[in-house]
């Protein structure tokens, strides 16, 4: 391994680079709610607080609307707010703000201010935390123009797409799948960037491609050494970002392998599956289709409770391994 | 003996009088005859079909925005409303760039993507109107936030209406502002009525201002059509707010001559309680009456401002008329910054 790559969890890579922004750049600065001593709901900020003090990892009351709008509000006039809602759903409160304040300014003022402003939104099921504290709300984010929204899936992304998104001039939401938090990877030193739009395919492969988000690229992965051992040999996109979703990278894997699946978590209706199936079927990509297109999303209900429910309501590894063997029969 | 009533002298004589020179208080006038013909003007070439959309005009509460403003610097920064026009004007912008953002022209402060309800002149300072009630609020705070932490010595005053101290942003908004000592003066323009709704039936404490003792910082109530007591009290909030002592609260009680929007009816109050304000209590009233028993003006001269006046409405029109429209093709400029 280079010496200057480790093994970082998802969480510390994520802290690592609030600590390279915070160490460099006087106006960055983090708020949220116990984000201090605490360390945050997820020790995403772990200690911060100790080595940058309470001035710049900002302990904020349990005022979702007023912070988020608060951070707007230093965005515009010179800082570089790093705003973290303790769960995604709580986003949901502060809607006004990141919806008809933060995505919108910038146009309304015809160009006269722009809005860096960072928010992360830790996402998804799997904790056992009912239907509050569970949600998958990307989608919702990624249908507002002035928006960028972000889904690392990886420490090695989650650190470079943070620093990435703090060199951007506009909104960027990032949103964190909180089992992934634990997730350990290579991470380089220092400071690098992975540019936001652009998707990377994590597993080359030539009969059918999958199209996945946040954690379920992990899911399309598991599957995929699966069915190649049945000689299926899919290719696996991280999507990465979803607004702007990258066209390119998907229009040419699906004119190459001729089958589509969509993998993600959040709710499977007017998601992210939809936009990527239209998109293909708008483009020279639908004339190579061999198959209809496959969407794998989350349940038409509120994530669960019970443990076994809460599982089924999400794509898992079988549902995909099933999906990809649907979409390969007939196949030459 | 002399003393004693040369102090009682100087207290009869108003705030204003007595801390501002003449060449300030005329123009004081001109801007509240300025704020009041931009938004006669934006209403004719509303009701000629030149300006689309709908609009709130703030005719009758002049005295505020004025008066709030007073004590700001050039690089202090304001927060404004959906009836904001006035703070546009108090706050230094000029009349021919908002008619013209109003016609949605390219020259327009917001190059016609905003109209009256966003209107902003960020150069100024104004961070904007806003088209939310409240949607200010908690961005003023943000911006005082940037203040205290850049140590760059500015305040920002946040206006919002009556109607706005009911939503949960001002409470969250006020309340972060005071456990943090930000350098923000908080001003709620109460005009009696939250569209058609009375302070009366929404709000369960009589003075808005009440509410500052829930979050532990300075608030006081003013009649807002009074110049001198509007500027007096931004004064001492202001101030403090710049000595690092943090936020207040400031209620100036105003009133709305015109309607809430250009649908409004009026089917919530009587004519005769409009006719009273306008009567009694019109600000630009008050004020030219002060100014002529203090000796600052006489009716020639408060004549030659009204002209004046006239003359910049008219060529601020006739900017607008002749600027360009924006190219359809550019409708998606501005939303990111890569795309401008």
């Amino acid at each position: 391994m280079d010496a200057a790559v480790r093994e970082l969890s998802y969480s510390q890579a994520i802290q690592e680079a609030m600590a390279i922004a915070l160490e460099s750049d006087p106006r960055v600065f983090l708020m949220g709610e116990d984000i201090g001593v605490y360390g945050g709901a997820f020790q995403v900020t772990g200690d911060l607080v100790e080595r940058f003090g309470t001035d710049r990892v900002i302990d904020m009351p349990i005022s979702e609307l007023g912070g988020a709008g608060v951070a707007v509000g230093a965005a515009v006039t010179g800082m570089r707010p790093i705003f973290e809602f303790q769960f995604s759903d709580f986003a949901t409160l502060a809607l006004e703000q990141i919806v008809n304040q933060a995505a919108k300014m910038r146009f309304m003022l015809g160009g006269e201010v722009s809005v860096p402003l960072v928010m992360r939104f830790p996402a998804g099921s799997g904790t056992g935390a009912a239907a509050q504290h569970s949600q998958s709300l990307e989608a919702w984010l990624a249908h507002v123009p002035g928006l960028k929204v972000i889904q690392p899936a990886t420490p090695h992304d989650a650190k470079g797409m943070l620093l990435a998104a703090l060199q951007d001039p506009d909104p960027v939401m990032i949103f964190e799948h909180k089992l992934l938090y634990k997730m350990k990877g290579e991470v380089p030193a220092g400071h690098y960037t992975v540019p936001i739009g652009k998707a990377e395919i994590r597993k080359a492969g030539k009969d059918a491609t999958i199209v996945a988000t946040s954690i379920m690229v992990h899911k399309a992965l598991d599957a995929a050494a699966q069915l190649m051992a049945e000689g299926i040999d899919v290719e696996v996109i991280d999507l990465r970002t979803i607004r702007p979703i990258d066209r390119e990278t998907v229009i040419e894997s699906v004119k190459k392998t001729t089958r589509l699946l969509c993998v993600y978590e959040a709710v499977k209706t007017l998601g992210i599956g939809a936009e990527i199936s239209a998109m293909i079927a708008e483009s020279e990509a639908f004339d190579y289709l061999d198959a209809p297109i496959m969407r794998l999303g989350g349940s038409e209900s509120p994530i669960p409770y019970n443990p076994e429910l809460e599982k089924a309501a999400v794509p898992q590894v079988p549902d995909i391994v099933a999906g990809i063997r649907k979409l390969a029969e007939g196949r030459r | 003996m002399v003393q004693t009533m040369k102090k009682a002298a100087a207290e009869n004589v108003p705030y204003a009088f007595r801390n501002y020179s003449p060449e300030q208080l005329r123009e004081v006038l001109h801007k509240m005859h300025l704020i009041r013909r931009f938004e006669e003007g934006a209403e004719d070439a509303y009701t000629r079909g030149l300006i689309h959309g709908t609009m709130h005009l703030s005719i009758g509460q002049e005295a505020s925005a004025m008066g709030i403003c007073m004590p700001l610097k050039p690089d202090d920064q304001i927060t404004s409303t959906h009836r904001g026009h006035g703070h546009c004007i108090a706050k230094g912008a000029q009349v021919d760039r908002m008619f013209a953002e109003f016609f949605g022209k390219t020259t327009g402060y917001c190059k016609g993507r905003g109209g009256s309800m966003h209107i902003a002149d960020v150069s100024a300072g104004n961070l904007g109107a806003n088209g939310i009630v409240a949607g200010g609020i908690p961005i003023a705070v943000g911006a005082a936030l940037s203040a205290k932490m850049q140590k760059n010595g500015k305040v920002v005053i946040c206006f919002f209406g009556d109607g706005a101290n009911n939503e949960g942003a001002f409470h969250e908004s006020l309340n972060m502002a005071s456990i943090w000592k930000l350098p923000v003066v908080f001003v709620c323009e109460n005009n009696g009525y939250g569209m058609s709704t009375s302070t009366a039936r929404s709000t369960a404490v009589a003075n808005i201002a009440d509410r500052a003792v829930a979050y532990s910082m300075p608030g006081v109530t003013v009649f807002g059509n009074d110049f001198s007591a509007v500027a007096e009290a931004s004064t001492e909030a202001v101030d403090r707010a710049r000595r690092g002592e943090g936020p207040s609260l400031i209620e100036t009680k105003t009133y709305r001559h015109r309607g809430h929007s250009k649908s409004d009816r009026n089917r919530y109050r009587t004519k005769e309680e409009i006719e009273e304000w306008k009567a009694l209590r019109d600000p630009i009233s008050l004020f030219e009456t002060e100014l002529k028993q203090f000796g600052i003006m006489d009716d020639a001269a408060i004549a030659k401002v009204r002209e004046t006046v006239e003359a910049e409405i008219a060529a601020g029109i006739a900017f607008a008329k002749d600027s360009p429209m924006p190219s359809t093709a550019d409708v998606l400029n501005f939303v990111y910054t890569e795309q401008q």
